[in-house]
């Protein structure tokens, strides 16, 4: 035998959340006319610092899903002083990331010594074709403008020495 | 009311389309108005919003493209009855818009065992369903319709007995008439509300609710179309145009239930006689076949309300649940309406 008292509540509860919506609004984001506010350090798309870059391949060995793709060369930098050898230095060639491969485990920013791999909150890149989604290098340098600014550390913690300065 | 004399074959191309339009413009109205926003607002959503103002042409959208979907045809259906069973449900919806009236001229024909009839009528559907679980030749179909033919068969039962209360009380089956009895009935002596059978059959109204819930397999009683379960039952296989038929016949069908709720239960086309003695109409004059449908309209909308209410509201019952609620406590219960019903016009 159903227990009507509390089939009358459920009723009541549909009734109540019509009301409620009708009155106040949905609980629901209606993108893309609002766009929801992103927590801090969201995870949208990765941009690359070329500069910091020294195609060492430790994001494209650690991806697991090998979706980063890095050819470079070496060049002879000048000597840092007179009477020196010249120095070889890392270019990249290439460096892409294929967006329909990555799943945005974090694995490569978290494993560049050197700090040419930041996350940012960017998540609006869709295109048609997928073979859009391989964004190369100068695409992934562009992310960068995106990239917020680090959050300062909490009051009495010990600041971690940057081995490489942040530009 | 016709101001002009039309030829009977004119008259019945006339009642076809209107025909059409009954059952299918409140179908579309429902299916927007309850299924877009009631249920996203009772879900803290808004639905559709895109397709027109406020999402209003959602239901065209979703026309056109069913209407480009390839026909999908399993390997080992039988094709002549998959392919018929939903035009078999369909059918049977326009069948039972023929009977209801919409006022004292506005009706397509006066069967004078108009209720019967409409009774008949909706059992067609059961075997549309049939066909379409048994022909769609997959496991889910098979499942859904077995449940269905237990289920509706099963809900038929109470749905009869429950109008066999009102056509006791009203001493017709002829629809109008009930309509008449409401209208011209009295209340302890006043006749302002007239009679809505609401009042004396409440239980037969309860169990006509429960009944049109079980016919229309909407949840609770939507063991056929388990939507969990067996991913959409008997409909599993059918994609495109036809799934669009079983999609509306399902909502068209509830309206028409909810227009003879109207009809049987709070007085069909007719207004409270008290409005009609204020404006000083006489409550059969022309005007009333205007102003019939508008109130019918207003009425269906107020039931099928109630109906989706509770379809968004409940879980499913389990199928021995569902069986023995009919069987052990809905049958039962209109038996004995039936018999208070029928001591209380003797001796009333």
């Amino acid at each position: 035998m159903p227990k009507v008292p509390g089939l009358i509540k459920g009723l009541s509860i549909t009734l109540k959340e019509v009301v409620k919506t009708m009155v106040k609004g949905a609980e629901t984001v209606q993108y893309p006319h609002e766009k929801e506010a992103l927590a801090p350090r969201s995870r949208g798309v990765i941009a690359l610092h070329e500069d910091n870059c020294t195609s060492c391949m430790l994001c494209a060995r650690e991806c697991p899903d090998w979706c980063i793709y890095i050819e470079g060369h070496k060049d002879l930098a000048p000597p840092r002083r007179a009477g020196g050898s010249p120095r070889s230095v890392n270019k990249l060639d290439r460096f892409d990331i294929d967006y329909s491969l990555c799943m945005y485990c974090g694995i490569c920013v978290e494993v560049c010594p050197f700090e040419a791999l930041f996350w940012t909150p960017e998540y609006e890149y869709s295109e048609p074709r997928i073979a859009d989604l391989l964004h190369d290098k100068t695409r992934l340098g562009q992310w960068m403008e995106t990239v917020p600014e680090f959050e300062s550390y909490e009051a009495g913690s010990v600041a971690k020495v940057k081995k490489v300065p942040r530009p | 009311m016709l101001l002009l004399e039309l030829a009977y074959w004119q008259e019945s191309i006339l009642k076809l389309l209107l025909g059409f339009i009954v059952v299918l413009v409140p179908a579309g109205v429902t299916v927007y108005l309850y299924l877009f926003k009631m249920v996203s607002f009772m879900q803290s959503r808004l639905g559709p919003m895109e397709a027109g103002p406020y999402g209003s042409l959602q239901l065209l959208a979703e026309l056109g493209k069913s209407a480009q979907k390839e026909d999908i045809f399993p390997d080992k259906a039988d094709r002549i009855v998959y392919a018929a069973a939903p035009y078999v449900v369909i059918v049977s919806s326009f069948l039972l818009v023929l009977v209801v009236p919409f006022g004292p001229d506005a009706y397509f024909v006066n069967f004078d065992t108009g209720i019967f009839f409409a009774l008949a009528v909706s059992s067609l559907s059961v075997i549309g369903i049939l066909m379409a679980g048994w022909a769609s030749a997959s496991k889910y179909s098979l499942m859904g319709g077995l449940r269905a033919a237990g289920q509706l068969i099963a809900y038929e039962l109470p749905l009869i007995l429950a109008v066999v209360g009102v056509v006791i009380q009203a001493g017709t089956l002829n629809m109008q008439g009930i309509v008449d009895a409401q209208i011209n009935g009295e209340i302890f002596g006043w006749g302002g509300l007239g009679n809505p059978f609401i009042l004396t059959q409440f239980i037969a109204f309860f169990i006509f609710m429960v009944a049109v819930q079980a016919e229309l397999t909407q949840t609770p009683f939507d063991m056929p179309v388990a939507e969990s379960e067996l991913v959409t039952g008997y409909m599993t296989e059918y994609s495109g145009f036809r799934f669009l038929m079983f999609f509306i016949g399902e909502f068209a069908t509830a309206n028409i239930f909810a227009f003879l709720g109207a009809t049987l239960f709070l007085g069909g086309w007719s207004v409270p006689p008290f409005v009609t003695d204020m404006l000083g109409l006489d409550p059969y004059s022309a005007w009333f076949n205007l102003i019939g449908p508008i109130v019918m309209l207003t009425k269906m909308l107020l039931i099928t309300f109630v109906i989706y209410w509770v379809r968004f509201t409940y879980p499913r019952f389990r199928e021995d649940q569902l069986q023995a609620f009919a069987w052990k406590f809905l049958i039962p219960l209109s038996l004995v309406n039936i018999a208070i019903t029928g001591v209380a016009k003797v001796v009333f």
